[in-house]
């Protein structure tokens, strides 16, 4: 029993930067209709920077701020010097040049750092404080929980108290309209793009520590992980994107303490296959007709 | 049977814009053409040293792949990633069969066909679960599945690692070129001669099904899946048919190349493979087996320019490995991303439209 509640709270730690990652992956479909595949990529590179921020200054929370920055930068400049100029009639083509953005990314991160582990610091200790003799839940997991809470309570804040978060969602919901309305649509797409990149950065930033390190291709079962989570909740829906990674946490986290960490990957497969064979437009996605 | 009646007779006239003056049935042309091929590349194994052999052998590898590839994204619109994954599943099949002879003393050169047969025959199952799954899925999502495929099966190695001995792979036992051909017969130049017999098979019957029925059904099925359906195309079938003849092409593709090398590895087969496939499809030409030919050609050429490149500079040892194992990557990318957003339609689009404007002024000039 002791080990199943362990079990439990390491998966919702897990859980909780997978929905992170996963908010990230709704947040740009919903603006542009794009499944971000370098949303991974983008966010190691994020990852390095704050490595080498750490390494020069001395420290972990200067890093920290760096990543979130140049994952905020990243994602402009990804939308504004390629995805912008792509021709999305196709649904192939965002995909295709997001994969080249990948191993773009991933070569040059290899060039500058090398292609082996880099030792990832965490903030906090790792180790479990024990609560009347069973081990429960680390400092970093209470960091975990409290920064992805932060993060996801001011994006709710911004989407739904604010007059730019209601720019956004008016640009992605009916962007002739907005634009007639005098919305700038392709400016809220490229913020919208921006906002992710930088949840995804952060999300980044809480995983690698607790893997095997910092490596140009650290984030490549994170994302599939989080790709997962997110079709699992239906690729609209933020609260299902939560959801989603709460529960992928928790399987990968059982499967993991029951069954073995290498069979972490073909956990994911299975239910990425099982969800999207039963209901692929997710737990919490609306009933639609596909548009003729 | 009901497969064949399924897909509509109407797309055949539609499709097909009827062109006077071509009447040599279609089979003959293609054997034709791979008969040329075949000369050629007999010529040039004599022509060419030892290692040029293999790199040739290496590129009719990667073309089986590239080919299934551009017939299921480009003619049939499903993106795949994890053809690596397909690959691999074709490799490490040939591995077993021809460590499973060996272990039998069975070591004749024959068995060979057999053991790429096994192969080809055990990646179609693969391709199948697969493509039963993909036939429901669009766009994103099929490439997310395939994704997770390709990011998955060279972790599998190392869960079952009995079967596939882990990290370190399998050696694959090959035959000697046959004795026939004398004492002294580079084993590269047999390497090639193997590897084209195979790849030219497999292009004449990938070429031979895109004009089809099949072939049109596909490209129906990518334009319009509202329309095809309502031209009595069965579009999940199509589809799954597509993945299929696609997993075929990679599976042989990636049993040549565990011939060639004569071993298997999970490294060999990661997700950058995939990424490297589908970047040679997009470089050709989508939808194009010509297509397909140059991005195979690109995908062994391109480290090996970029090897020469960096041996020009003067680099510490440690940054020019690193430079060396990542600049191809690099310029892969930038390449698959250029292409995508100045050129969809690829080198071969390029080529076609050049030599559509010097026909268009050649009749000019006659009338």
């Amino acid at each position: 029993m002791d080990r199943f509640l362990f079990l439990t709270l390491d998966g919702l730690s897990r859980g909780a930067v997978l929905a992170a990652f996963a908010l990230a992956l709704v947040l740009i479909w919903r603006a542009g209709r794009i499944v971000n595949f370098a949303q991974g990529a983008m966010a190691v590179a994020a990852a390095y920077v704050a490595y080498s921020v750490t390494a020069a200054t001395g420290s972990y929370w200067l890093g920290f701020a760096a990543a979130l920055v140049a994952g905020l930068l990243l994602g402009v400049v990804v939308d504004v010097a390629v995805m912008r100029l792509v021709d999305h009639r196709s649904p192939l083509n965002p995909v295709i040049v997001a994969l080249g953005l990948v191993l773009l990314i991933q070569a040059v991160l290899g060039m500058v750092y090398g292609n082996e582990y880099l030792p990832a610091r965490a903030p906090f200790s790792r180790t479990a404080l024990t609560v009347g003799g069973t081990a429960v839940l680390s400092p970093y997991d209470l960091f975990v929980f409290g920064t992805v809470g932060v993060v996801g309570a001011a994006l709710v804040w911004i989407f739904t108290r604010t007059a730019i978060g209601l720019r956004m969602r008016a640009a992605a919901f009916a962007p002739e309209v907005s634009r007639l309305l005098g919305v700038n649509v392709g400016g809220m797409l490229t913020l919208g793009w921006a906002l992710a990149s930088g949840v995804g950065a952060l999300a980044g930033m809480l995983v690698i520590p607790t893997e095997l390190g910092l490596h140009p291709h650290a984030m490549d079962l994170v994302f599939v992980s989080a790709f997962t989570a997110a079709v699992v909740g239906g690729l609209d829906s933020p609260p299902g994107a939560v959801v989603g990674g709460l529960g992928v946490g928790l399987l990968l986290s059982y499967v993991s303490g029951y069954a073995g960490g290498d069979l972490i990957p073909l956990a994911v497969l299975a239910l990425l296959l099982t969800v999207l064979l039963l209901r692929p437009g997710g737990l919490f996605a609306p009933v639609t007709a596909r548009r003729v | 049977m009901s497969a064949t009646r399924a897909v509509a007779p109407p797309a055949r006239h539609a499709a097909e814009p009827v062109r006077p003056g071509r009447s040599v049935p279609t089979v003959l042309r293609h054997l034709a053409f791979a008969t040329g091929a075949a000369l050629v590349v007999l010529v040039l194994s004599y022509q060419l040293d030892s290692f040029r052999n293999f790199q040739l052998a290496t590129v009719a590898a990667y073309l089986c792949a590239t080919a299934g590839l551009t017939v299921l994204t480009g003619l049939c619109g499903q993106l795949s990633l994890g053809h690596g994954a397909l690959m691999a599943t074709g490799a490490y099949t040939l591995a077993l069969v021809q460590n499973a002879f060996a272990e039998r003393g069975l070591t004749a050169g024959g068995l060979l066909i057999l053991s790429l047969a096994v192969a080809v025959l055990a990646t179609v199952v693969v391709g199948a679960v697969v493509g039963v799954a993909a036939a429901r899925l669009r766009g994103p999502y099929l490439a997310g599945l395939t994704l997770a495929v390709a990011v998955v099966v060279p972790a599998l190695t190392v869960t079952f690692n009995g079967v596939f001995n882990g990290e370190q792979g399998l050696s694959v036992p090959m035959a000697p070129a046959p004795r026939a051909l004398g004492p002294y017969f580079p084993y590269e130049r047999w390497q090639l001669w193997t590897a084209a017999v195979a790849t030219l098979l497999c292009l004449v019957l990938l070429a031979n099904l895109v004009r089809s029925r099949y072939g049109r059904a596909f490209r129906a099925v990518r334009d319009d899946e509202v329309a095809a359906r309502l031209a009595g195309i069965h579009v999940a079938r199509t589809q799954v048919i597509a993945f299929v003849v696609s997993a075929a092409s990679a599976g042989l593709g990636g049993a040549l190349l565990a011939v060639l090398a004569q071993s298997v590895s999970p490294g060999a087969f990661g997700l950058t493979l995939s990424l490297f496939l589908l970047m040679a499809v997009v470089i050709g030409g989508l939808g194009r087996l010509a297509g397909a030919v140059w991005g195979a050609f690109l995908l062994v050429a391109l480290p090996d320019l970029t090897h020469s490149l960096t041996s020009l500079f003067t680099l510490s040892p440690a940054a020019a490995q690193r430079l060396e194992g990542n600049l191809p990557l690099a310029i892969f990318g930038v390449t698959l991303i250029v292409v995508m957003i100045a050129a969809p339609g690829g080198v071969q689009g390029l080529l076609s439209r050049l030599t559509g404007t010097l026909r268009v002024r050649w009749r000019h000039h006659r009338s």
